[in-house]
């Protein structure tokens, strides 16, 4: 369903300068263009985590994860705070350590590897941060360059290097500029551009946007999905906002109190929440009851029923409401509700009301809308829903 | 005042700058380093190593809590190794210069310490060493504090060299002492304390103006 990678201009200055090996990236992630329906394949594992556990005294941070990212793929991670996220991400880059369970970066397994060992592979994973963590006393240029200091490029490699970066995060201009001098959603920019610099093979995104305000949370959310499909760069993020996984995740992974209660395509899992956790931080950006409404709804009986009907996919598509108004002789009202469009497949929630006077009318409205894959929970019932 | 006390106030200006440059050179070198080397072993820190860390930790308290007065008699034996005598301008920065280090590492562990946590992960997260870390973080990240610890630094020495008189190493407090008070020249004493003010607030003000531009953080 992703479109396959738009060559901007800056990837075609991306392919010249790197020439085939980059051409095999690009085409190696064409290949997965779909990660939602991709074959699982391990050799397209970026990361392969396999029972990972983590405790600080006698809290477990992480109690038993397992979860693979493909190459190509967005995979975000949301849960609450304290739920193990920020524990978990560091464990990918040997920032933190494990106490068991096993950590492949691209087939390799790095939880038991030295301080040594891991820096230069730390150079193959990028990671940005909830405060940027841009060196104050280095310029933008500066900044960006760091990595390729790191690995002992000379200064004009460097240099290039960092300006084609700020020209793919649209801060060419502030190549002199020192960090004290840029808005929030600049200085992650420039942190994005150093992530890049060494060309890594996974960018690290720890609650990037968290310290955002909403509209430089999209345009950040924007340039990652960009990067993401212009070089075929594979993320991984935690974030506790619903918002930025609906955004630009392919799959997402709802971990609460160190484990993965629940993970799939985005689409689906928005679709169909299972686990309590995943309903409740679901609630922040779907339709819910109105409360005033909520408020005096009763549990035995009343004038009208309320319905909570989940669609997805052709439900949602097809004229669903009018085909219940022809088949069902009998009035029903739409209360509140609403369709998004997650990974381009529509995803409902509508609140219906439906007389309640005549039982078995209540029933076929439910038999309908069950026979079109929708699901129904009745909510309760009120005296008057006006 | 006569030409003869002038010329003698003028020379005590120079010593007391000779060993004030000269200890504090000698305490940035040795004192910044001991700085890093304390919050590097620290719990938590780059180098974590508990037990050198408290040995550092012993030396330096060990030093700081002998007075300076009595520190520039207990050390002679050392200074006539160092120097040859332990008598004089040199001799007496021998004892300034190990007074100062500790001082002045203290305050070098305070700057650093307050160097984000976050910026010290970031240069992990890019695969840098601990080299990298102090080279390309630490240090500079901490600079403005570092300079204006070692203005702090540095006007402490000049109160201190004033003592160094006691070995006879020279310096504007020695002439104080000896012509101001002693043979109650009061031009002299006041002199030498205008001096002082005029030392001590030039060095804060080039301090501060240094601070201003180095410090990046808008």
């Amino acid at each position: 369903m992703r479109s396959a990678p738009e060559r901007g201009p800056h990837l075609r200055f991306e392919l010249a300068r790197t020439g085939t090996r980059m051409n095999q990236h690009i085409t190696a992630s064409q290949e997965i263009a779909d990660p939602t329906h991709a074959q699982p394949d391990a050799s397209q594992d970026v990361v392969r985590l396999v029972d990972l556990k983590r405790r600080f005294g006698q809290t477990p941070a992480i109690d038993g994860i397992s979860l693979t990212v493909r190459k190509g793929e967005i995979l975000g991670i949301i849960g609450r705070s304290g739920a193990g996220k920020s524990t978990l991400i560091r464990c990918l880059n040997g920032l933190e350590r494990p106490d068991s369970g096993e950590v492949f970066i691209e087939g390799r397994e790095i939880s038991r590897l030295g301080e040594r060992d891991l820096q230069p592979l730390r150079r193959r994973i990028g990671m940005i941060f909830q405060h940027f963590n841009l060196l104050s006393a280095k310029t933008v240029e500066e900044n960006v360059a760091l990595p390729l200091k790191i690995e002992g490029r000379p200064k004009a490699e460097r240099l290039a290097r960092a300006a084609e970066l700020l020209e793919l995060v649209g801060l060419s201009e502030k190549a002199k500029a020192y960090p004290a001098s840029l808005s929030g959603g600049q200085k992650q920019r420039v942190g994005i551009a150093r992530a890049l610099a060494a060309r890594p093979a996974l960018l690290l995104s720890d609650e990037a946007t968290s310290a955002l305000d909403p509209e430089t949370t999209r345009s950040i959310l924007t340039l990652l999905k960009d990067i993401n499909r212009q070089l075929g760069l594979t993320i991984l993020l935690i974030t506790h906002e619903m918002e930025v996984i609906r955004s630009i995740a392919d799959r997402v992974a709802v971990i609460d109190a160190g484990r993965i209660v629940e993970q799939g395509p985005v689409w689906s899992v928005f679709a169909d929440p299972q686990s309590d956790i995943t309903k409740s931080l679901l609630g922040a950006i779907r339709p819910q009851l109105p409360t005033e409404l909520a408020a005096r709804l009763l549990p035995a009986s009343g004038a009208e029923t309320i319905l909570r009907v989940d669609v997805a996919g052709e439900a949602a598509s097809g004229p669903l409401l009018s085909d219940l108004a022809t088949s069902v002789p009998g009035a029903f009202r739409l209360v509140h509700g609403g369709i998004d469009y997650i990974q381009q497949q529509p995803v409902g929630t509508l609140f219906l009301s439906v007389p309640g006077s005549d039982a078995s009318h209540l029933a076929d409205v439910i038999t309908f809308l069950k026979a079109r894959q929708a699901r129904v929970e009745v909510l309760g019932h009120v005296a008057n829903p006006v | 005042m006569s030409p003869i006390l002038f010329e003698l106030l003028l020379r005590s200006i120079w010593e007391t700058v000779l060993m004030t440059a000269a200890s504090g050179l000698i305490s940035l070198v040795f004192g910044l380093p001991l700085g890093l080397a304390l919050i590097s072993t620290e719990r938590g820190g780059i180098a974590e190593n508990l037990w050198v860390n408290r040995a550092l930790a012993a030396i330096i308290n060990g030093f700081r809590s002998v007075p300076f007065i009595i520190l520039l008699v207990a050390l002679i034996p050392l200074t006539r190794l160092i120097v040859g005598t332990s008598i004089g301008t040199w001799a007496a920065i021998v004892p300034l210069s190990i007074a100062a280090t500790p001082y002045y590492a203290r305050i070098a562990e305070v700057s650093l310490r307050e160097v984000d946590h976050g910026l010290i992960e970031a240069a992990r997260a890019m695969g840098g060493n601990r080299w990298t870390i102090i080279r390309e973080v630490l240090v500079p990240e901490a600079l403005p504090a570092i300079v204006a610890g070692f203005t702090v630094t540095l006007v402490t020495l000049i109160g201190a060299s004033a003592m160094a008189g006691a070995i006879g190493a020279g310096g504007l407090g020695d002439l104080a002492i000896r012509y101001g008070y002693q043979r109650f020249e009061t031009s002299v004493m006041v002199a030498v304390v205008i001096v002082l003010i005029i030392l001590v607030c030039g060095i804060q003000w080039a301090g501060d103006r240094l601070v201003a531009r180095l410090d990046r953080r808008g």
